[in-house]
């Protein structure tokens, strides 16, 4: 038992924090979110060096072999600073390819950092049931072409390639395809994603199937769960900052009784969404059989949507009108907070798959 | 980051399983496990196994009887003791009175009471609250004046716990009435319950127990020698309890029992959808705690600090389980039973609202927080 990081984990977490810290200041985060890439190419660059964009490959292909608790300390100091670079995105893509015929030729250029992935795998009307694949392919000769239409894919419109859920004879497999034209939009939580009209795209399959993709999103279920926790403790550190510099009454507003349990409050969500994210991590990397992974992930993402709420939420009261005010970074952790609580599913679709396994 | 239990440290938790498995009296598991009344006997009986297995004290010094177990196995051990089932072994002596004397009393103390304790030759209890003085406990008011080789004990107290079953009481007493700060005037003392003028009535409380007591003190002589620590230093005594390191405050074994055992009660329900997120939310909201005790274990093992306001938190969350845990429990009988156990659980309800008061209030423990952790 054993509940820190290790020398390797801790260090690096280290670096991207002051990287973040120097680099990706709100200020900085806000003209990033502005300009028309909706991420930073300069950032993403440094990630690359960093070694962040081949953590969790495999080192035939460039990468460190790493797994979701060695991504726990960097998802979390994203999470804190209000990262928006297409990150996860490229992750599951990779994560899908690294287990394809196609990880030779494709991988290295994403550990590289030359290649950025978006997941194209949801459709609308689907909401967070993962068999629900209308988009379909079709053999033409020598061929798979694509044929369909998907939602909101994070990342889509920064990403080089494209991973392709689609239904075929045999049942849901995955594709690697180039991007066609997408009309990008930027989420509630100021991330860039876009519609993806598939005609007669072609592809190459990946192989895979419902389970493969029941897994990468496990995996990236984790690893949301993670930067969630990260965000939380922005919410709290910044809300109880507040606390202690505010004044009303002639006293700071932290003196108040009615304020400072609710603060506390906050600050027990954090712990038990913190516990919940190592359970999450841990699973998924502890090679479990599919349905503890999915109870863990499952028991982990109702925890943290409900406490993702629930801080979020009491970071902008207790800020009073302030909190409103997109000129404060709370503001912005909201959105993203509430983004997170629904992402890979809220609570009420965790609360039956937990049930049903 | 490994979130399992060692090897050895599975080992040691088999081992522990094991024991229980042949040593639970059957009678006495049920009684716990059917939410009976569990007499004064019932309560010595499982102390006095303990006692013979060497294993009743296990947090002290092996010169009195501890077990020299480091503090994962401690935790292990009594969330064993919860998940079988046993009963709960009385606080007041062992983790209470003990660590006190262990801390502050002077060797005389320690030789005429620890091994009684260990051996449960006596019954103690806990003489804190007043009518006047609950959570805000420095402002006691039950008198001790010093009067020759004793003190003179007037005044009472309230809210005490198995005080009926009880051979001995410590109390927190006031024995400086004008002392410049009201936490300096206050003393521990250890009184003999058989002491004349010590007078016991029953509170019986809103599921028709008898568990705790008024407790009348009218001019109880106590010999000076029965002081703990120096007069006036009664604070330091009560506080250092209060942080002393108490490993299962989330009675998480306890709760991973009752869950079992909703669940197959429960089995009825089971199409419910709204009963079944309730339950599954306590669940996970007990997968969570289990994690951040062991977090916190983890971090102390490591750093050598006391737990400090973290053992506020798993008051906290660990009783608004057991709360709930109860609560669901009470839902999934059928309402229309009145049978024996449907009518035990019920009144188990009814019994554990106590949790979130007992023990420095949930209100209390988010007040530690709030200034011992977040600075407030």
């Amino acid at each position: 038992m054993n509940f820190d990081y290790n020398e390797e984990q801790q260090l690096l977490a280290d670096s991207v924090r002051r990287f973040l810290e120097k680099d990706y200041d709100f200020e900085t985060r806000g003209k990033i979110v502005a300009s028309s890439d909706g991420y930073s190419p300069r950032v993403w660059a440094t990630l690359a060096e960093m070694g962040l964009t081949g953590l969790p490959f495999p080192a035939d292909y460039g990468g460190f072999g790493g797994g979701a608790i060695d991504l726990m300390g960097i998802m979390e100091a994203f999470g804190e600073a209000l990262v928006v670079e297409p990150y996860l995105p490229t992750l599951m893509g990779g994560y899908i390819i690294a287990r394809s015929p196609q990880a030779k030729s494709a991988l290295p250029a994403v550990v590289e950092g030359k290649l950025k992935l978006a997941f194209a795998h949801s459709e609308k009307g689907a909401r967070y049931d993962l068999s629900r694949v209308k988009t379909a392919a079709r053999r033409s000769g020598a061929q798979w072409l694509l044929e369909g239409e998907k939602a909101a894919v994070l990342g889509a419109p920064a990403a080089g390639k494209l991973v392709v859920s689609a239904s075929t004879p045999d049942g849901i497999r995955l594709f690697l395809a180039d991007k066609p034209e997408v009309k990008a939009f930027a989420t509630l939580d100021e991330m860039r994603a876009a519609d993806i009209v598939l005609e007669s795209v072609k592809a190459e399959p990946l192989g895979g199937d419902l389970a493969l993709i029941e897994e990468v999103t496990d995996f990236a279920t984790a690893l949301v769960c993670a930067e969630a926790v990260g965000a939380m403790k922005f919410a709290c550190d910044t809300t109880l900052e507040y606390l202690k510099t505010r004044k009303q009454f002639g006293a700071p507003i932290g003196s108040f009784q009615a304020l400072q349990h609710r603060m506390v409050d906050m600050v027990i969500a954090q712990e038990q969404a913190r516990s919940m994210a190592c359970l999450a991590c841990s699973k998924v990397d502890s090679n479990a059989d599919a349905r503890a992974r999915a109870r863990a992930v499952s028991a982990a993402k109702i925890k943290i949507a409900d406490n993702a709420r629930h801080i979020s939420q009491e970071s902008v009261q207790l800020h009073g009108g302030m909190g409103m005010s997109e000129e404060l970074k709370v503001s912005h952790t909201f959105r993203r907070l509430t983004v997170l609580a629904g992402q890979f599913g809220d609570a009420d679709h965790h609360l039956a798959r937990f049930a049903a396994l | 980051m490994d979130l399992n239990y060692s090897h050895e440290e599975l080992q040691f938790r088999d081992e522990v399983r094991a024991w229980l498995a042949g040593n639970l009296p059957s009678d006495l598991r049920d009684k716990v496990s059917s939410y009976s009344h569990l007499s004064r006997e019932d309560l010595m009986r499982w102390h006095r196994i303990l006692a013979d297995k060497g294993w009743v004290a296990p947090a002290w010094p092996k010169e009195w009887g501890g077990t020299g177990w480091n503090l994962v196995q401690r935790y292990i051990f009594e969330e064993e003791l919860g998940y079988a089932g046993a009963p709960p072994l009385i606080p007041f002596g062992l983790a209470m009175c003990a660590p006190v004397l262990l801390r502050f009393g002077t060797e005389a103390q320690k030789k005429r009471f620890l091994p009684r304790i260990y051996r449960g030759d006596d019954f103690w209890c806990q003489g804190y609250s007043e009518p006047g003085s609950g959570s805000d406990l420095a402002s006691l008011k039950t008198k001790a004046v010093r009067n020759g080789d004793h003190y003179a004990v007037n005044g009472q107290k309230i809210w005490t716990t198995l005080a009926h079953y009880a051979d001995w009481i410590f109390c927190l007493v006031r024995t400086d009435a004008n002392a410049e700060r009201r936490q300096e005037g206050i003393s521990f003392l250890l009184m003999d319950m058989k002491s004349p003028g010590i007078t016991v009535r029953p509170l019986i409380l809103l599921d028709g127990a008898h568990e705790v007591n008024e407790v009348f003190f009218d001019d109880v002589k106590v010999p000076l020698e029965n002081l703990v620590y120096e007069e006036g230093k009664g604070w330091t005594v009560a506080k250092y309890l209060l942080g002393y390191e108490r490993m299962n405050t989330g009675r998480i074994g306890e709760s991973k029992r009752q869950l079992a055992k909703l669940k197959e009660y429960c089995s009825s329900l089971k199409n419910d959808v709204r009963f079944r997120d309730r339950l599954s939310r306590v669940e996970v909201e007990l997968m969570a705690l289990e994690i951040t005790n062991l977090r916190f274990l983890d971090r102390m093992r490591r750093t050598g600090q006391p737990p400090g306001a973290d053992v506020s938190m798993l008051k906290i969350k660990g009783t608004e389980i057991q709360q709930a845990l109860t609560e669901l429990m009470m839902q999934a009988a059928d309402p229309a039973a009145h049978d024996d156990f449907s009518v035990a659980l019920r009144k188990k309800y009814l019994s554990m609202r106590k949790t979130t008061i007992y023990a420095g209030s949930n209100e209390i423990q988010r007040n530690i927080i709030a200034k011992m952790t977040l600075g407030l």
